[in-house]
């Protein structure tokens, strides 16, 4: 049983492409795309033994965190950088994201919206803070320290110039849907979304060498 | 010209022994002198398969030797590795083939301070040059080669073996095709020279050692040794390790009220240093001590230790380290793995959970056994060996 996720992952990303996955836990997502789709991964994940069980699957993974880590990798060095339900647990997601697209050419992101209508109707009709199926901890153990709306990323989104190659919305078990991230209706009906963004031309970070074939944009919904 | 001279010297037998380096190739060390008529004591397991794409090279610690998967021909144990090497183990001599060799400096069959100098026919002692690790693998690489390795599988050590791992990377990146590196460091802090240097003034404080020259005078600077093996044990373990072994408790009922070996810790370090004078050479101690002392790989690339690394972009490294270990604590291999990631490289590294202290990557820790089993097989896969 391939999550949700990991589907739309699959499809987006080109057979043979350099993938980095950050916050890979045990290695499922790398696992899945090293077999479908023969990438050369890697990851970067927080948890010692999600790390070790990565590496007695022979994945390359070391241990680190987004915040810290990411600033070692060099320019351009991936096609694609996942953070899979990661962002809203960094210290610093502004600076994270930017990263993702120093590193790699395209970056795909999912995180929960905290814009969801059962977020927005805990808050308003209990005044407490919400346990969903996407955020399920209580506040005062969950990883999750920087939430945000599907409004406040696109935000961010043009804030860092970037532009939104492909998205879609999940929720529960249930498979993926197109979503236009600008609508305020997606804002209160996506549960989990996810992006495929990349820096909009003009604003281009590191250099490509010669030869190099940048990463195709992704077809989520054309095939 | 003596006939001597046009004699080619065999291949080195597989099995082991000690193989003397051909008269026209002497090993150029760092320190700009020159060792003739290098002689390096090994040991092989399993067979070099026909595509020779098998050979796996260990590195052995500061006082290890080449006897790493076979019973020690001095002390009786059995190899200090059989966790890794081994039938059905990781590393199987059925599959692959093992060679582990004697550093040079040591006294284990390789040419160390305790040799004969052919220049005087008498033991070196202090007028052996001083070594580096990079000199180490520079004789190991001259080794491997006269085995007919011209790449390796790969090349795993703990500790002072996990820098030669990494010099192997640098200074052969295209004879090398994985590294694994446990419980090392790119460089010795501060607090590692501080400790040697306690080891060494050790052997020199002792009246037998003679300068040096003890050898001339018949006798040997045991107690020194002993102590500088003490001191250094001590780092090789962990607080809560040497607690859970020892605590407090006594040798025997009572205390002596005198310096006896009351407590168990005591007795148990000055066996640790009496059983080592047996096997080990006080001369060697400082020379191996000086080579990682002086190890930092950066300092010859700029100081930037992704520098170095450039050229081993692809290779594929697997970096280890434990929790409790402050010898080498995991922040310096997290400084190498930050490194090999700037440079491009292919790296995998975990933090292994352990209250066993640095010693942990020879004992019993079954994460780490799972991770490296993990790493070497996918290696092995995208070798083609499997």
């Amino acid at each position: 049983m391939i999550r949700e996720d990991f589907r739309e992952i699959l499809r987006l990303v080109r057979p043979g492409s350099r993938v980095l996955d950050v916050g890979c836990g045990e290695g499922a997502l790398l696992d899945l795309l090293t077999r479908e789709k023969q990438v050369d991964g890697r990851g970067l994940e927080i948890g010692a033994s999600g790390v070790a069980a990565c590496m007695a699957r022979g994945l390359s993974v070391v241990q680190g965190d987004a915040d810290q880590d990411l600033d070692h990798f060099p320019d351009r060095s991936f096609d694609y950088a996942v953070l899979s339900q990661t962002l809203q647990a960094t210290r610093n997601p502004r600076h994270v994201l930017d990263e993702l697209l120093r590193i790699a050419d395209r970056a795909i992101v999912s995180f929960p919206n905290f814009g969801h209508w059962r977020v927005r109707w805990s808050l308003l009709s209990r005044g407490r803070m919400p346990e969903t199926k996407a955020l399920p901890m209580p506040w005062w153990s969950t990883p999750n320290i920087h939430l945000c709306t599907l409004a406040d990323f696109m935000a961010l989104t043009d804030d860092l110039n970037l532009r939104v190659d492909a998205s879609a919305a999940f929720a529960g078990q249930g498979a993926a849907r197109p979503m236009n991230p600008t609508s305020a209706l997606e804002n209160w009906r996506t549960e989990t979304c996810l992006f495929m963004l990349s820096r909009n031309s003009g604003a281009p970070q590191g250099k490509r060498s010669e030869g190099e074939l940048p990463a195709v944009s992704g077809d989520l919904f054309d095939g | 010209m003596a006939a001597l001279d046009l004699v080619t010297p065999a291949a080195p037998p597989t099995g082991g022994g000690t193989w003397r380096f051909p008269a026209d190739e002497p090993l150029r060390l760092d320190s700009g002198a020159v060792l003739e008529g290098l002689e390096i004591g090994y040991q092989t397991y399993g067979q070099l398969n026909a595509d020779k794409s098998n050979a796996v090279l260990i590195c052995h610690a500061l006082t290890g030797d080449q006897h790493v998967a076979s019973q020690h021909p001095v002390t009786g144990k059995p190899g200090w590795w059989t966790r890794l090497i081994g039938p059905g183990k990781p590393l199987d001599p059925a599959r692959h083939f093992v060679i582990c060799s004697n550093v040079i400096g040591g006294c284990m069959g390789s040419t160390g301070p305790a040799s004969i100098n052919p220049a005087t026919g008498k033991p070196y002692g202090l007028t052996f040059p001083v070594i580096t690790i990079a000199d180490m693998v520079r004789a190991q690489a001259m080794l491997v080669k006269a085995l007919g390795v011209e790449t390796l599988f790969a090349v795993i050590g703990g500790s002072m073996g996990g820098m030669q791992a990494q010099q192997w990377a640098v200074d052969y990146p295209e004879r090398v095709f994985s590294v694994v590196v446990l419980a090392s460091a790119s460089r010795h802090s501060a607090q590692n020279i501080a400790f040697h240097e306690v080891g060494r003034q050790a052997i020199m404080a002792d009246p037998d050692w003679r300068g040096g020259a003890y050898a001339d005078h018949g006798v040997r600077p045991e107690k020194g040794l002993a102590v500088a093996r003490m001191a250094a044990h001590i780092t090789y373990l962990s607080e809560p390790a040497l607690q859970r072994k020892f605590g407090r408790e006594l040798k025997r009922d009572g205390l002596s009220w005198g310096f006896d070996a009351d407590f168990q810790v005591e007795s148990y370090l000055r066996h640790q240093g009496a059983s080592f004078v047996d096997r080990f050479d006080a001369n060697s101690y400082l020379y191996i001590t000086r080579a990682t002392d002086y190890f930092d790989i950066a300092a010859g690339h700029g100081g930037v230790l992704a520098k170095a690394f450039t050229a081993a972009r692809d290779v594929r490294f697997c970096v280890l380290s434990f929790t409790s270990d402050w010898l080498y604590p995991t922040a310096e291999s997290r400084h190498l793995v930050r490194a090999l990631t700037a440079a491009g490289a292919r790296a995998a590294f975990a933090e292994i959970e352990s209250d066993k202290g640095h010693d942990a990557f020879l004992l019993d820790e079954p994460v780490m056994d799972a991770a490296l089993a993990g790493f070497l097989s996918s290696a092995e896969r995208d070798r083609g060996l499997t």
